[in-house]
């Protein structure tokens, strides 16, 4: 029996959760994360900014995080609703830890718990401002697959989310193939990431590359990508058409 | 005129670390719509000994957020039995504010000493996410979706001016600076500006008067009347 009333669900809640929480709007957030699978598992890529609007507000913000031994989280939005999840997913590894029985949660299973949980706050019209990707690796099983803010899940060999799905799809399903090498893999996300660097304007030049493999996980040091400039078209575009751009 | 506007703290809040402690800094101004309600308020309030807050935004609503947090981490001082570190304190603003979003409407800066992790800067920005940095600043706390708005420019000036390990002295004189050049262009902050250094030794409170600042582009110096001008350029030869 629930002896506890909505008032008390969470202490924090200054007021009564009968007062209906509506779809809100994101205020600190990420963009693009790309995931793609490689030869021995998982590898991700995301840029390190946290817009606030049209301004680069942080941008030493860490979107992607090791869940438990097998998995790993990217997200793009809201930062706040990020943290969040890593507090829920934090308390779904303790649990199952405590088990204590030799068992641990892979990815398919972390995976399926986000969506129920990103699914059933679209339901009640508070949903998590977040476009998630899950990769890990699990008894030799690699495993990609992407929640969006209201519920859509799927698996695939390439997964991106906000921009990446529109700029870096298309190169991946272009150039990914099985049993990509490690150094094939980085190179491709890179090439991905600099044209959302080029392309995305809330894209920070500032980057990690997560690799997931049995073994364990593996998020690079931050680094900046180099960009090119030097196409002579860009010396004088307009010429022949001034005013033009 | 709208008296019922809300009040907030359009604002200038800024917090820096330095090798040993933190320097937080605001400036005074409470506004209710265009109305400067209050000309020398204290943003920076104290949540523990150790650990301040600078508020920002709705001044009502920074302030209930504030309480709260100063009412739990009593009760966390007691029964953990030694102070609270700053990273309890953001945390717990964090879920103050995160758990509310739909309701407030508050940019808040935590910033403390202690023994463990020396001195620590937390942001914590509307919608309730929780970043630490070596220094934070907020200007002009409006809707995020008014491109560029009047932070901009601190955003540059940091982006020169700061530096790693700076010392106690520096660290408050570029929080000085950096306030008075949000002063001279944010029509939201204004005032005087009051520092708050936190380190190992305590907690230090400074107090840094409007007509004390340094003038920028376009400023002239304070005169107490027009008549002292016009006698100060009469013709007669000053005796050596």
């Amino acid at each position: 029996m629930n002896l506890m009333d909505s008032s008390h669900s969470n202490p924090m809640s200054l007021c009564s959760q009968a007062d209906s929480q509506r779809t809100l709007y994101p205020y600190v957030t990420g963009t693009s994360v790309i995931g793609v699978k490689y030869k021995d598992g998982i590898l991700m890529a995301a840029d390190m900014g946290g817009s606030y609007g049209s301004t680069l507000r942080y941008k030493s913000v860490e979107r992607m995080k090791p869940i438990g031994k097998h998995s790993l989280l990217g997200a793009s939005g809201e930062i706040s609703d990020f943290q969040e999840i890593l507090h829920y997913l934090d308390e779904l590894i303790l649990y199952d830890n405590m088990w204590d029985d030799g068992n641990s949660l892979g990815p398919k299973e972390v995976h399926s718990y986000l969506t129920r949980v990103m699914y059933n706050r679209r339901n009640k019209f508070n949903p998590l401002w977040n476009s998630l990707v899950l990769g890990g690796v699990k008894n030799g099983q690699k495993y990609l697959g992407t929640v969006s803010m209201i519920g859509v899940h799927f698996e695939d060999n390439h997964v991106a989310t906000g921009f990446g799905n529109h700029l870096a799809r298309p190169i991946l399903r272009d150039e990914w193939h099985e049993d990509l090498s490690f150094e094939d893999g980085v190179k491709l996300l890179e090439k991905c990431m600099r044209v959302l660097l080029y392309r995305d304007r809330s894209a920070v030049n500032k980057l990690q590359i997560a690799k997931i493999t049995e073994e364990g996980v593996t998020i690079s040091q931050p680094y900046s990508l180099k960009t090119f400039w030097g196409f002579s078209a860009f010396q004088n575009p307009t010429v022949g058409a001034e005013g033009s751009w | 005129m709208d008296l019922n506007a809300p009040h907030t703290m359009g604002t200038t809040i800024i917090g820096v670390t330095y090798n040993g402690g933190v320097v937080l800094g605001a400036d005074s101004r409470t506004s209710t719509g265009m109305y400067v309600a209050n000309r020398a308020s204290d943003k920076i309030t104290q949540l523990t000994d150790n650990v301040y807050i600078c508020r920002s935004g709705s001044a009502a609503d920074s302030q209930i957020v504030s309480d709260y947090v100063r009412y739990f981490l009593h009760q966390h001082t007691i029964q953990l039995g030694q102070p609270a570190t700053v990273k309890v304190a953001a945390n717990l603003v964090r879920l103050v504010s995160y758990n509310n979003k739909n309701m407030l409407e508050t940019g808040l800066i935590v910033g403390g000493w202690d023994k463990y992790e020396g001195g620590k800067i937390y942001a914590i920005p509307l919608g309730g996410t929780i970043i630490e940095q070596p220094f934070c600043y907020w200007s002009l706390i409006t809707s995020p979706f008014i491109t560029g708005s009047g932070s901009t420019y601190l955003y540059g000036f940091f982006d020169q001016a700061w530096k790693e390990g700076m010392t106690k002295d520096e660290a408050e004189q570029l929080v000085v600076k950096a306030v008075s050049l949000a002063i001279a262009r944010d029509g939201a902050s204004g005032g005087v500006i009051r520092t708050v250094i936190i380190n190992s030794e305590g907690v230090t409170r400074n107090f840094y008067p409007g007509d004390s600042l340094p003038l920028w582009h376009e400023e002239l110096p304070p005169q107490n009347s027009l008549l002292e001008l016009l006698h100060s350029s009469s013709p007669e030869p000053m005796n050596v």
